[in-house]
């Protein structure tokens, strides 16, 4: 598929491995021969004024848009080729970037619909929610304080506490790469607190790819960060060289 | 099968085929069109689009009628004011329904649906308490009568040829209409982002009511044109609304080439099959075919990639 | 959701709302009509099962088919092949050109029973095609649509013209099929004449234990996750894939399964009716049969019931007296269910009469089947 030969002398370390990473629309290429490398229990931070293809990355990883040319390798295996459902089993979780959530069904049920069993219809129809269900959603529940309203309808959620389901909607999941679309837009000041605490839990042992405007918020987590501009990767680095690069501060602050 | 007929012969019966398939794709296109506009752009279904375009075909009628007892003089031009009162009569139950039903119902697609479907069944049963349950035909102008000699085998009627010309000029005025006037750019920002074109100033609302009203119209129109080439009963409208959604979703929703060009294939291929097959087969075959094509290109003949 | 008075897949309140139609159908109604009178009930039945399909399908998973009647007819045609082929013994048909076919084959010049009426000399195999023909032929659809994610209107559309184009077949091809008159002049089943009174008692109430049957299905899979992915689907359908959830398979399945359920009602329609016609495969029945769904509440197993019956008795009642009046009564129920009553007869009830009832206040605000269709 893609012009670029580098697949073969691939570091196995890599959780994912991104590739000449291409796709236009109508001609307009939204990302533009994009390459980079996530490592195991990485935390990489994606910033960029609007329009940059932050969340198109998001969407091609995933496998809600399909790539032009290039490849995706999630530990070893090509991304861009599987059906989305068959992504996410592979290990990828998505997080949207306004709250998705189920809102006729109740916390709980939220919660249960992401539990990693009965995906198939027939495994549907037997699906039983025993102990061990019960038990992980409590679990995840407490996680993302609404331990005390799992019966609740979730329409009835603050913004904020539906940020929080979502998350904990992809923690049941389990996934070993985690994508976050702006995790803390929208919220009041306590609540991105307690978020930035959320986050801090659950970005152990997983690789994490985090989309965020709120430059606090990113030198805090952040173990590396790739500054994208009109589809292309402008810069990469630790915070404090990005922050530096010249031609970041063109971008943000120029015209 | 084309043993029995000589080559010349053959030769016409494509051309007569492809005359009466010209007036389907008219009948289709007329009707498309302002489904084009309601369905494409606003995204509603409209099933009583059917019954906007009786309307017109009524209002033609009564207008026939009135200048054939009162201004005979003047009967040869009695068709263009029944096309503008078709139109404002049509237009004008569009707003108001739009006013009443529509435009609850929005952000419930499947609802407008049954609403319209409601409504349909609502306007056939008003029409046969009204008009009658008898099919009505208006009496033609004596220059639309008779037909053209092309060759000793080969003749077209004229009337035929006229709604024809009526479907060009309606096109030509919708689509300078939505792609070149302002309005029609309000109607399309609207579409694409309804809260943006709200805030830039475009009254939303207005221009909602304005398009559904247009599309309805429209149909109006073409219940007009339909007088010249059949007759008008309280059901008829109910008999193309299938084919016409088809038509449309058959060409890609949002695209006025789309819509001509598939209204031009189902038409032609109809009437051609007609010729060597049952009608009922001919049609099933036709209908068949498109689901067929949606079902492996849902998207329509034309589309544009946007990124979602 | 706490489990407080649900014994298995059912809430103490369905079992209350099940025990009470079974009365009903079962007691009062046999008890109160004449025979003529519940014959018609038992016709209105069979609809109940193409409506309990629509709740499910329509209702829960968002997916509205306007070609039910497809499946109905398909399920009743079936039927009718089976009861037909009894009907056209040699014996029966001597005076035709080629005894021992159906007569308006022999009407029709054809002279040797088509392929694909051979398998309905055989009971058993029609019983399995009942169910199977409209559940594969829902499948294709489904299929080829769902997985391409022809969805909303698109699939509304698409439905109604296969309702149009497999009329305009079954009326053209009448040597096949019986055509506009469709299958007539049915006698017996097995030797059973089911055109008596006697006969047709039975017959309801083998309908009635059918529909029982098909209405614990549907609480069974509205309570299982799958009610709940379908409820999660039609909400955000996204994030559903994003869960690991293959979203076109559920929306197959459900489709298939409301298939056929109405293929059964279909099947017990020409039992009871005594024939099968193209005028229940339609646009125009399919579209009604998505009314009575609407009427009881499109969330609702039994308000579909109760729809159903409702709608049904005031076509009758009305089309007896003003024809006129009946058809415009149609049309506002269209518009009234979709504007002033999107949940139907249940939203009436759960809104205005259970909080009245004690005993039914076990409702609870988190029961998905109570999420109100947005208005607007």
């Amino acid at each position: 598929m893609s012009a670029h030969v580098i697949s073969d002398q691939m570091n196995p370390d890599f959780a994912l491995a991104v590739e000449g990473l291409t796709v236009s629309f109508d001609g307009f290429k939204a990302v533009d021969d994009l390459s980079f490398y996530v490592d195991q229990n990485e935390i990489r931070v994606i910033i960029g004024p609007n329009g940059a293809g932050k969340t198109t990355v998001l969407d091609l990883i995933c496998g809600r848009t399909r790539a032009t040319f290039g490849s995706i390798r999630f530990k070893g295996r090509e991304l861009t080729r599987l059906k989305e459902h068959d992504i996410v089993l592979a290990g990828v979780g998505r997080k949207f970037q306004t709250p998705s959530i189920y809102d006729d069904l109740t916390v709980f049920e939220n919660l249960e619909i992401s539990y990693p069993k009965g995906r198939n219809v027939l495994g549907a129809l037997t699906f039983r929610r025993d102990a061990a269900v019960r038990e992980r959603v409590e679990e995840v529940a407490s996680t993302i304080f609404l331990a005390d309203r799992l019966n609740e309808r979730a329409e009835y959620l603050s913004h904020g506490q539906k940020q929080w389901l979502e998350i904990g909607m992809l923690l049941i999941q389990d996934p070993e790469l985690l994508m976050l679309d702006e995790p803390v837009a929208g919220m009041s000041v306590s609540e991105r607190k307690k978020t930035a605490e959320l986050l801090h839990t659950i970005i152990r042992d997983r690789s994490v790819i985090v989309i965020e405007h709120d430059m606090k918020f990113v030198e805090d987590i952040a173990h590396k960060v790739t500054v994208l501009h009109q589809g292309k990767i402008l810069s990469e680095g630790p915070m404090a060289k990005v922050q530096a690069d010249p031609k970041v501060i063109e971008v943000y602050l120029g015209h | 099968m084309f043993s029995d007929y000589s080559l010349t012969e053959l030769g016409s019966i494509f051309v007569m085929q492809g005359f009466a398939g010209l007036i389907l794709f008219s009948v289709f296109l007329l009707m498309a069109l302002g489904l084009a506009i309601i369905f494409g752009q606003m995204g509603v279904i409209n099933m009583a689009h059917g019954e906007f375009m009786i309307l017109g075909a009524y209002v033609t009628y009564f207008t026939s009628q009135f200048f054939l007892n009162y201004l005979p003089s003047l009967f040869g031009i009695y068709f263009f004011i029944a096309m503008i009162l078709a139109f404002i009569a049509s237009g004008a139950l569009g707003m108001a329904v739009e006013w009443l039903m529509i435009r609850h119902l929005y952000k419930r697609p499947l609802d407008t649906l049954l609403a319209t479907w409601g409504l349909s069944l609502i306007l056939q049963q008003v029409y046969r308490s009204v008009f009658g349950p008898r099919e009505v035909g208006v009496e033609l102008p004596g220059w639309m009568m008779g037909s053209l000699n092309l060759t000793d085998a080969i003749e077209v009627q004229i009337n035929g040829l006229f709604v024809m010309g009526l479907t060009i000029a309606i096109t030509i005025a919708v689509a300078l209409l939505m792609y070149r006037s302002s309005w029609g750019k309000q109607v399309r920002a609207v579409v694409q982002n309804r809260t943006m074109a709200g805030a830039v100033g475009i009254n939303t609302e207005r221009v909602d009511r304005l398009t559904f009203g247009l599309g309805c119209g429209i149909a109006g129109v073409a219940g007009s044109a339909f007088t010249m080439i059949g007759s008008t009963g309280p059901t008829a409208g109910q008999l193309y609304i299938v084919d016409t959604f088809l038509v449309v979703v058959f060409g890609g929703a949002q695209s006025l080439i789309g819509t001509i060009a598939s209204a031009f294939t189902i038409s032609q291929a109809q009437s051609t099959m007609e010729f060597f097959l049952s009608g009922s087969m001919a049609k099933v075959l036709t209908l068949l075919g498109v689901i067929i094509i949606l079902m492996l290109r849902p998207q329509g003949l034309f589309v544009i990639k946007v990124r979602r | 959701m706490t489990h407080i008075g649900r014994s298995f897949f059912l809430a103490r309140k369905d079992v209350v709302g099940i025990v009470v139609l079974a009365i009903l159908l079962v007691v009062v109604l046999p008890l109160t009509l004449d025979s003529f009178r519940l014959q018609f009930v038992g016709k209105y039945l069979t609809y109940a099962f193409v409506a309990l399909g629509l709740v499910l399908c329509w209702g829960y998973a968002g997916i509205l088919s306007l070609g039910q009647g497809v499946f109905f007819g398909l399920g009743g045609y079936c039927m009718a092949m089976y009861l037909k082929l009894e009907a056209s013994s040699v014996e029966n048909t001597k005076i035709q050109s080629t005894p021992g076919i159906p007569d308006f084959m022999d009407w029709n010049q054809i002279t040797e029973l088509p392929f694909f009426w051979k398998p309905f000399h055989s009971f058993p195999l029609t019983l399995v095609a009942i169910v199977a023909v409209p559940a594969l032929f829902a499948f294709i659809i489904g299929f080829a649509m769902f997985k391409r994610r022809v969805g909303g209107v698109y699939f509304a559309i698409i439905t109604q013209a296969i309702a149009a184009v497999l009329t305009i077949l079954i009326v053209g091809q009448q040597g096949y099929t019986g055509g506009i008159n469709g299958i007539t002049d049915l006698r017996t089943l097995h030797g059973w004449d089911i055109r008596t009174d006697a006969a047709k008692t039975v017959l309801y109430f083998v309908c009635v234990a059918l529909l029982f049957a098909c209405i614990l299905l549907a609480y069974y899979v509205k309570s299982s996750k799958l009610g709940r992915i379908l409820v999660a689907m039609r909400d955000k359908e996204d994030r559903v894939r994003f869960s690991g959830y293959d979203v076109a398979n559920f929306k197959v399945f459900v489709f298939c399964l409301a298939a056929a359920l109405s293929a059964i009602g279909g099947a017990m329609f020409t039992l009871q009716v005594g024939f099968m016609s193209p005028s229940f495969v339609g646009i125009v029945p399919s579209i009604e049969m998505v009314i009575y769904c609407a009427v009881g509440g499109r969330l609702s197993i039994l308000g579909a019931v109760y729809g159903t019956l409702l709608v049904n008795w005031a076509k009758t009642s009305f089309s007896e007296s003003f024809p006129e009046l009946w058809l415009l009564g149609l049309g506002g129920l269209f518009i009234a269910v979709v504007l002033a009553f999107p949940n139907g007869l249940a939203g009436i009830w759960q809104t205005y009469v259970a909080p009245r009832l004690g005993f039914l206040s076990g409702t609870k605000p988190t029961d998905p089947g109570a999420a109100p269709v947005a208005a607007e």
